[in-house]
């Protein structure tokens, strides 16, 4: 079976000279959850913008679904990864909720009936079927959130890449958005600085910093690990402590 | 928020059901517009006509349940052309004649008449239209009408975004008001300004983050609008029903006053 | 007192000259529609549209001028220089349809009028008097920004001719033209010194920061930064 994503020693300097990533190395199985962890500026948005090929690099590989992301096959793999964007008002540029969600599916030669219960489909599985005809400023941040997950689960994408998926979202928004998630049956792979959304979410993380994927392993085991957390500056928030957490579900 | 309108943010849709409401956004567009056409076209001092027409457009206001508080608003924009209106008998051509004691031009006097009946039967026939349908469904009909696709594509954005931009529109204008500024004249001009500029970079960053999102969904330079809304002969029919009675009201006092 | 804008009402040009009109601006946007696309490919939507909502939002912005006035920017001249002629085009003109289909701001059979007014002439004029100024003015960060100045500040009394040109074919021959063409751009040569100091103010605020962002400035090789 292919893996869901390989990444082979990528790397990508900016025009401006400054190194982003160093040799990326990683591979996802399908049906994994994984989280990639890192400070700020550690090259996390970087990684995720060439996981559709929005950011191409020569030096190195990347495969979605066995395809290489290159720039003649955009379209297959832009069809097979869905990408989550951190502000879902940048995600969600049309009128109405519904349109938005139709948006990827009718790109991808989508119509009729069809993209009615591909719609109707995505908005069940993050339980916003109510609003679908409802413009994306009359819902709260975190319905918005959830909205953007439905414009790209409507695509039935092989891997769900979330950028920051807990950010600015009340603990009842946050909740209910992690309750979604590990409803899915779908790879995720998840961008985040949030410690503890990454380990009630995902069983495997990786650690990226300076570009270079530093450690990759069991969430509990790499979160457990001070010194490694310490030196990338990685850290549960105040008082809270990994036995707090409970074990995976 | 002093140095902000904030009427416009959320547009002026209000959700009732009759006949015309529902009638498809193409129809109606079309129907409104033949229908503002043919009062244009009507000439000033066929007075008859015009009284019939504001008639037409008041009993439409009231079947529609336009707010009243809103009909005084859009007045508020006519202003500088009622201001013309009333200075053109003034200054009008000549002849003049008496009017109320006062010496005033003749066609002045017909020529202002003729600006306010028609500039305030044209706003009020848009309050009707943009009350009685929701903004995305004006988009669907002008894609309809055959509209350039691209200047559609530009109106949804601007649709969709005018709520976020004004609202960090306001959020600045809060974070200068929270530290003492008050905009009292030119002097602060400079700083209203820079919020702008900052406005600008944001607005454009986002345009570009947008274009990202639209990219990572495979867009190709179409935007499906999802309705497929389905026109009857009996909304055709409806739809012709403005522009008709607004014949029929030259056509009925033209043969009345001969 | 806040002074409204000057959208054109239904009915105060006759209607064979605002149909004319009609199509005379259907014209250059169509034009804009192609120029926009050579320049930004299928970026031009998203871009266009956010620089719309952006002098949306810029017209909404009172500047107090004195005893409770306060006048506010019109946009053509900013847009122009900001994000180029033809994107800036369709940006006003959205503006434009925008605020006569949702605000009912604006007559529907009008449209062409206005169009015609604050996105041909006041945009796309403002662009060709920048350029040419630029090509005249010194190269540096002060000719830039006179040159900017001078296109918004003409702009604005330029809108205001291609206004006293269309009453000439289409308005009411009550009043003699010349009474009209000397108040209209009277008012608007005073009008036009706010459009030039706030669009000067904005666009020396955006080079600062993000010179690339700013159209006009994309083939100047010497340092407008202060």
């Amino acid at each position: 079976m292919t893996n869901a994503l390989e990444i082979k020693s990528l790397s990508f300097s900016y025009p401006d000279g400054r190194q982003a990533l160093n040799s990326v190395n990683i591979e996802i199985k399908r049906g994994e959850r994984v989280a990639l962890l890192g400070p700020n500026g550690a090259g996390k948005t970087t990684l995720v913008m060439h996981l559709n090929g929005i950011l191409l690099s020569d030096d190195g590989e990347v495969k979605v679904a066995g395809i290489n992301v290159e720039k003649n096959n955009l379209f297959e793999v832009r069809k097979r990864v869905g990408l989550v964007f951190q502000d879902p008002d940048d995600q969600l540029f049309m009128t109405t909720v519904r349109d938005d969600v139709a948006f990827g599916p009718a790109n991808i030669g989508i119509s009729g009936s069809e993209l009615d219960e591909r719609v109707n489909f995505a908005l069940d599985q993050v339980k916003m079927q109510d609003f679908a005809d409802r413009p994306p400023h009359h819902l709260s941040f975190g319905q918005r959130r959830r909205v953007a997950v439905a414009t790209v689960l409507a695509m039935k994408p092989d891997i769900l890449v979330l950028d920051e998926p807990s950010s600015n979202l009340d603990p009842a928004s946050r909740r209910e958005l992690a309750e979604i998630l590990l409803s899915l049956d779908v790879t995720i792979f998840m961008v985040t600085h949030d410690l503890p959304y990454a380990l009630e979410i995902c069983p495997r993380a990786a650690i990226l910093n300076d570009g270079k994927i530093v450690a990759d392993g069991s969430t509990r085991e790499l979160l457990g690990d001070d010194e490694l957390m310490t030196s990338n500056r990685l850290e549960l928030p105040f008082g809270m402590h990994l036995d707090h957490i409970p074990h995976h579900r | 928020m002093g140095e902000i309108q904030s009427h416009i943010s959320v547009g002026i849709y209000e959700h009732r059901h009759n006949w015309f409401h529902e009638l498809p956004s193409h129809i109606k567009i079309a129907s409104v517009f033949s229908f503002v056409l043919v009062v244009v076209l009507t000439p000033g001092y066929f007075f008859q006509a015009h009284l019939s027409y504001a008639l037409i457009v008041i009993s439409l206001l009231i079947w529609n349940k336009v707010p009243l508080g809103l009909i005084r608003k859009r007045l508020i924009i006519e202003i500088p052309f009622v201001l013309f209106a009333f200075f053109l008998p003034i200054f009008g051509t000549d002849p003049r004649i008496d009017f109320f004691g006062l010496r005033l031009s003749e066609p002045g006097l017909w020529a202002g008449w003729n600006i306010l009946i028609k500039a305030t039967i044209g706003v009020m026939m848009s309050l009707i239209l943009s009350s009685t349908t929701p903004q995305r469904e004006l988009l669907v009909g002008l894609e309809k009408l055959k509209f350039p696709k691209l200047l559609v594509q530009i109106m949804s954005f601007m649709i969709r975004y005018t709520v976020v931009v004004t609202e960090e529109l306001k959020r600045m204008a809060i974070a200068r008001e929270s530290r003492c500024f008050e905009a009292k004249g030119p002097k602060q001009w400079g700083v209203l300004a820079r919020s702008g500029g900052a406005l600008f970079i944001r607005s454009y960053e986002r345009g570009e983050r947008v274009h990202m999102a639209m990219l990572s969904r495979g867009y190709t330079g179409q935007l499906p609008l999802t309705t497929r809304q389905i026109s009857s002969r009996q909304d055709y029919i409806n739809g012709t029903l403005l522009p008709l009675v607004a014949v029929a009201v030259i056509l009925i006092w033209s043969v009345f006053l001969k | 007192m806040k002074i409204p804008q000057m959208h054109i009402p239904d009915g105060f040009i006759n209607a064979p000259v605002s149909v004319l009109f009609l199509a005379i601006s259907a014209f250059f946007v169509f034009l804009a529609l192609r120029g926009a696309k050579n320049q930004l490919d299928e970026k031009v939507a998203p871009l266009a549209g956010l620089a719309a909502v952006f002098i949306f939002a810029m017209q909404m912005i009172n500047f107090p001028v004195a005893a409770g006035t306060s006048g506010h920017l019109i946009g053509g001249a900013l847009a122009a220089i900001l994000i180029g002629p033809w994107a800036g085009v369709l940006a006003v003109t959205v503006v434009l349809i925008v605020q006569a289909l949702v605000f009912a701001d604006g007559g529907l059979t009008a449209m062409g009028l206005n169009v015609f007014n604050m996105s041909i002439l006041a945009t796309l004029g403002a662009w060709y008097i920048f350029r040419f100024l630029q090509k005249i003015l010194p190269k540096n960060r002060i000719g830039f920004l006179s040159a900017t100045a001078l296109a918004a500040y003409l702009s604005v009394p330029i809108s205001a001719i291609g206004f006293t040109l269309q009453f000439a074919l289409g308005g009411t021959a009550a009043i003699t033209l010349d009474k009209v063409l000397v108040a209209m751009v009277g008012v608007h040569s005073v009008i036009g010194i706010g459009e030039a100091i706030i669009t000067v103010l904005t666009i020396s605020a955006v080079l600062s920061v993000r010179k690339d962002l700013v159209y006009g400035a994309s083939n100047s090789k010497v340092s407008l930064i202060k």
